[in-house]
């Protein structure tokens, strides 16, 4: 894990972010010279891959390949070219003026153009005793925690291709997997649906949503609630996985980057320019619709050549302006 | 994982439990992204504060009495021992600055 070397140096451009969006966009701008400094994120850093399995459609892994080593092989490629990687947390920014600034703690980062790659976090059902319990049966990743329920019933609330993917992960693990779903049919891809259906360990209990979780120090079971006809039961469980989605990690921009009612940066697609001038955005923090790591990288590569071409025009102005002043 | 050293069943009472430095235990596998994630700012904790506590890694995979004897459900979990009790405990990967807060008793 590198330190910037500098906080007073104006940078072409800061990343703020990492996963197959914010690297790409990394070893783009860091093959065209403009030498990114990274803000990796210590929570996020990865992104969503580092808590996948196997990633089986990213285009060039006939075999596939593990969300995490993807990752790894992006970061060292991205590095490679000479982007400085920061594995810490933005804490500030000001990206309305010319020269951006990015703060993390108390050290102080500046850049002509910034590319933000933040994407998105888990979200949770908003229960108190989900909170209570988290990491005591409580659960937002599959991949780390299901060796824990060798031979254990347990749940997962979802219904889209993540909570199918985990639900089928776990059944390696777990004797019985039930998946809470609020709707009486899955919202996952079809090759997704086939895979749960065809798999005994995984059963459904359609029309139902988790209103309470049970347990002192640990999880020891969940209260559902049929949505159609409001009655409540309890199913006893020693996990809860939560796949129900994700909120875009806008926070931090708030108030200076346009967001749409939801939450998700707004870009003047097909470009990823923001609101703000020198402002860029890409990935999960952007997309609602695809959400896939070949459409993340790819708008990171966008995000990258629309950084480039923004700088040089900048560039070019300026020298303008200085011979017409000589 | 880097330059932090290893702990097992075999020799968990005796490096961590009987220490007289506070331990931070930082239960891990292979196979969470997220305790890769924070393995590298751990080494920075324990290089920057190696005075005040020892931080160490216990493989889940390989030492399953110890994950089950303090019932770790969760990855990675970081338990902070002194004089054998469990004195702090954080779930789930955190950012240095968060960490160090929450440390901030023991450092």
């Amino acid at each position: 894990m590198s330190t910037a070397t500098t906080s007073t140096e104006l940078r072409d451009v800061i990343i703020i972010g990492s996963g197959p969006a914010g690297y790409t966009a990394a070893l783009y701008t860091a093959r065209a010279d403009l030498h990114p400094l990274v803000f990796e994120g210590a929570i996020g850093a990865g992104g969503a891959l580092m808590t996948t399995t196997e990633v089986e459609n990213f285009p060039g892994f006939p075999e596939g390949v593990m969300g995490p080593d993807l990752m790894d092989n992006m970061r060292k490629q991205a590095a490679r070219f000479g982007a400085e990687l920061v594995t810490d947390d933005v804490t500030e920014v000001d990206l309305t003026g010319p020269v951006k600034t990015v703060k993390v703690g108390d050290a102080v980062y500046q850049a002509r153009s910034v590319i933000l790659a933040t994407g998105s976090k888990y979200r949770f059902l908003g229960l108190e005793n989900e909170e209570r319990l988290l990491g005591h049966g409580v659960s937002a990743c599959a991949t780390c925690d299901g060796f824990f329920f060798r031979d254990q019933d347990i749940v997962v609330v979802g219904g889209g291709d993540s909570a199918i993917e985990e639900a089928h992960f776990l059944t390696k693990f777990a004797s019985n997997v039930t998946i809470v779903h609020r709707r009486d049919a899955l919202r996952a891809s079809k090759i997704m649906q086939d895979r749960a259906f065809a798999n005994d360990k995984i059963s459904f209990r359609w029309n139902a949503e988790v209103v309470d979780v049970l347990g002192n120090d640990k999880v020891a079971g969940v209260r559902l609630r049929d949505t159609q006809t409001g009655e409540t039961s309890d199913l006893p469980v020693t996990g809860l996985f939560l796949a129900i989605g994700h909120d875009p990690r806008s926070e931090l921009f708030r108030g200076q980057v346009d967001l749409d009612a939801a939450g998700y940066v707004k870009v003047e697609s097909p470009s990823t320019r923001t609101n703000l001038d020198g402002v860029f955005a890409c990935g999960d923090l952007v997309d609602h619709t695809y959400r896939q790591a070949i459409t993340a990288a790819g708008s990171g590569c966008a995000a990258a050549l629309d950084a480039e071409r923004w700088l040089a025009a900048r560039h070019a102005e300026h020298n303008a302006v200085v011979a017409a002043a000589s | 994982m880097g330059a932090t050293p290893s702990v097992t069943d075999a020799t968990f009472a005796s490096e961590v439990l009987t220490s007289d430095t506070p331990v931070l235990v930082d239960f891990w596998a292979e196979w969470c992204g997220p305790c890769r994630m924070v393995a590298p700012v751990l080494e920075e904790i324990a290089k920057e504060h190696a005075d005040k506590v020892r931080v160490v890694k216990l493989n889940i995979d390989e030492n399953p009495e110890t994950a089950r004897a303090y019932s770790i459900l969760s990855i990675p979990t970081l338990n902070v021992y002194k004089g054998g009790q469990v004195v702090k405990q954080i779930i789930g990967a955190k950012s240095k600055s968060a960490l160090l807060k929450d440390l901030e008793a023991f450092l």
